[in-house]
């Protein structure tokens, strides 16, 4: 058992899916030829003026009602002062002392099945910055301000995570949470949703916190977990020996995996934070919020608990299947049409089809089968049309094709037998073939009934309804 | 209230200003006057008085709708640009 308590905190920045910039009438489409979406206010010429983008406000205020949280009456935009080439007014426009969101939570569950609470300090809105290509410029750096004043929703943790896996969990659950509400489409290749993670390690019973490195830029979940378990040991390694933790931007690197020093906090930290003198503080009214409020969809954990009451699911079960909402329409989409079964259509969803859609790296969207067409493919489970062993071969035929199930089994001859007399008929060719086995089990070993059910089951092609066989076979063997 | 000369190098490092040696008595002495003067208000009362954010009190900020209104310019805008390439602004070296 180690003798130090880890404590993360994370920042995590969602690009929220506005048509147009936070403070301009400038595209946010991802992809653009470099500059075709800067323009004069995201360029930071003199003279020119910010307008806030009332649905930016509209997304805020929608996250935080979905985390629990205060959505500010009153907020104020502040200029956090830094000099860098992706930002060419010089500073960038956020929120410093009164955000637009505070004192939100979410809940996780852990591991071992656990849930805790992660507390939520804050979230706010502000521009993102452009983008700065160093390579094939010898000498140079090319800036690309497409993505400068896109809007960003900047949600900060309290340091309650206590592992890697925790910040990961959390960091799972609010990239759920945003697709829901539809703020942000969690593109993490894109850079859409982003991770800052805060991490310092103590010695256990400790109340004071050690000093943390800040870890930049984190932009997958697996970079998240590794990033902070090497960091754990970099800094209990320092400890250990005698060191102390400096204060510090790190970055991952996910081809060494390690992290490395970006610059020392206490020269690049001070931002001179001031109220922006060209934006009036954002006033809300509860008739506002209020309307937002019945705008919100049903949420993951409403959801996931609606699945485990109204489906009979456990609650891993309902976890997996509403960890997205287009997943969740999905499969009940499946249980609507065939609403005598939910465990059935989710033993399918999670399994065959998860399977078979994450071997091709596909979204529940691309599935290649429709929720019409696996209902179609269970219906015939149902009804003993086919056994579940041949509908796996059904299934991966349908993925193939694109044909439905009633189309293949009809084709391929594949209709379970249930009819009694044919199974009989089977099972005695099967002991007249095999007189040796047949002495054997009614001398008393038992084990060859597995022998005898493979047979028969050979003999059919996998046809013959197992259940049936089982019954049968005993009676006979038994003489 | 008297600025340090190290305050006053940090300020200028922050302001990515380079300053003569000669310079920094003159800001120290100047911005320090400054700061002096401003200290004035240290005096005044503000119980209860609540911190404003804008010297237009009452009115809040407007939104506009989110609209694209905005097209492709980049070619006039980088018309002003010392160096461009590929549609990027370039600039000295930003990182090692």
């Amino acid at each position: 058992m180690s003798e130090w308590e880890t404590v993360i905190g994370l920042e995590i920045h969602a690009q929220l899916a506005t048509r147009s910039k936070i403070f301009s009438g400038s595209s946010t489409a991802y992809g653009a030829p470099p500059n075709a979406q800067a323009n004069l206010v995201d360029l930071g010429y003199p003279g020119v003026l910010p307008v806030l983008n009332a649905e930016a406000v509209r997304m805020a205020v929608k996250f935080g009602l979905a985390i629990d949280a205060t959505v500010a009456r009153h907020s104020v935009f502040a200029r956090k002062n830094y000099f860098y080439p992706d930002l060419p007014k010089g500073y960038q426009i956020s929120q410093y002392e009164l955000p637009i969101v505070a004192h939100g939570k979410l809940e996780i569950v852990l591991d071992d099945g656990a849930k805790k609470v992660i507390g939520i300090t804050r979230a706010h809105l502000e521009e993102d910055a452009g983008k700065s290509l160093h390579e094939g410029l010898p000498g140079a750096s090319g800036i690309d301000l497409n993505r400068a004043g896109t809007p960003l929703l900047e949600i900060v943790s309290e340091p309650d995570l206590r592992s890697a896996r925790e910040a990961v969990a959390y960091m799972k659950k609010l990239h759920t949470l945003v697709r829901y509400l539809e703020i942000c489409d969690g593109n993490m290749q894109e850079g859409s949703f982003r991770c800052d993670a805060n991490v310092s390690v103590r010695r256990k019973g400790e109340t004071k916190f050690g000093t943390r490195a800040e870890i930049k830029n984190l932009n997958s979940f697996r970079f998240v977990e590794k990033a902070i378990n090497y960091e754990v040991e970099r800094q209990i390694d320092i400890l250990e020996s005698g060191g102390k933790v400096i204060q510090e931007t790190r970055l991952y690197d996910p081809d060494k995996g390690e992290t490395r020093s970006m610059r020392t906090k206490e020269e690049a930290n001070d931002y001179r934070y001031f109220p922006d003198p060209d934006l009036l503080p954002l006033k809300l009214d509860d008739a506002f919020i209020e309307e937002v409020r019945t705008s919100l969809p049903e949420l993951p954990d409403q959801k996931a608990a609606r699945f485990t009451s109204q489906y009979g699911l456990s609650a891993y079960d309902a976890g997996v299947l509403t960890s997205s909402r287009e997943l969740a329409a999905y499969y009940e989409d499946v249980v609507r049409q065939v609403p005598e079964d939910p465990k059935l259509a989710a033993n399918w969803v999670m399994g065959e089809l998860a399977a078979a859609l994450n071997k091709e790296g596909l979204e529940i969207t691309e599935s290649r089968i429709s929720s019409g067409a696996l209902a179609g493919l269970l219906k015939r489970i149902r009804d003993n049309t086919i056994s579940g062993k041949i509908a796996k071969d059904v299934f991966e035929a349908m993925w193939s094709s694109g044909r439905d199930a009633d189309a293949l089994i009809e084709e391929k001859g594949l209709r379970q037998i249930t009819d009694t007399a044919a199974i009989e008929k089977v099972i005695d060719e099967v002991m007249a073939k095999n007189p040796g086995q047949l002495a054997e089990y009614r001398s008393g070993k038992d084990k060859l009934f597995g022998f005898f059910v493979g047979q028969v089951m050979k003999a059919t092609q996998g046809k013959a309804n197992p259940a049936q066989v089982n019954e049968l076979l005993k009676k006979k063997l038994a003489g | 209230m008297a600025l340090t000369r190290e305050q006053i190098e940090s300020i200028a490092h922050l302001a990515r200003l380079q300053l003569q040696e000669s310079e920094i008595p003159v800001y120290q002495q100047s911005l320090s006057s400054i700061l002096d003067f401003v200290s004035q208000l240290d005096r005044a009362e503000t119980q209860g008085v609540e911190p404003m954010a804008h010297p237009l009190p009452g009115l809040a900020q407007r939104l506009r709708p989110d609209v694209v209104t905005e097209r492709d310019a980049h070619e006039r805008y980088q018309a002003n640009a010392p160096q461009v390439e590929a549609g990027l602004y370039l600039v000295p070296k930003v990182i090692e």
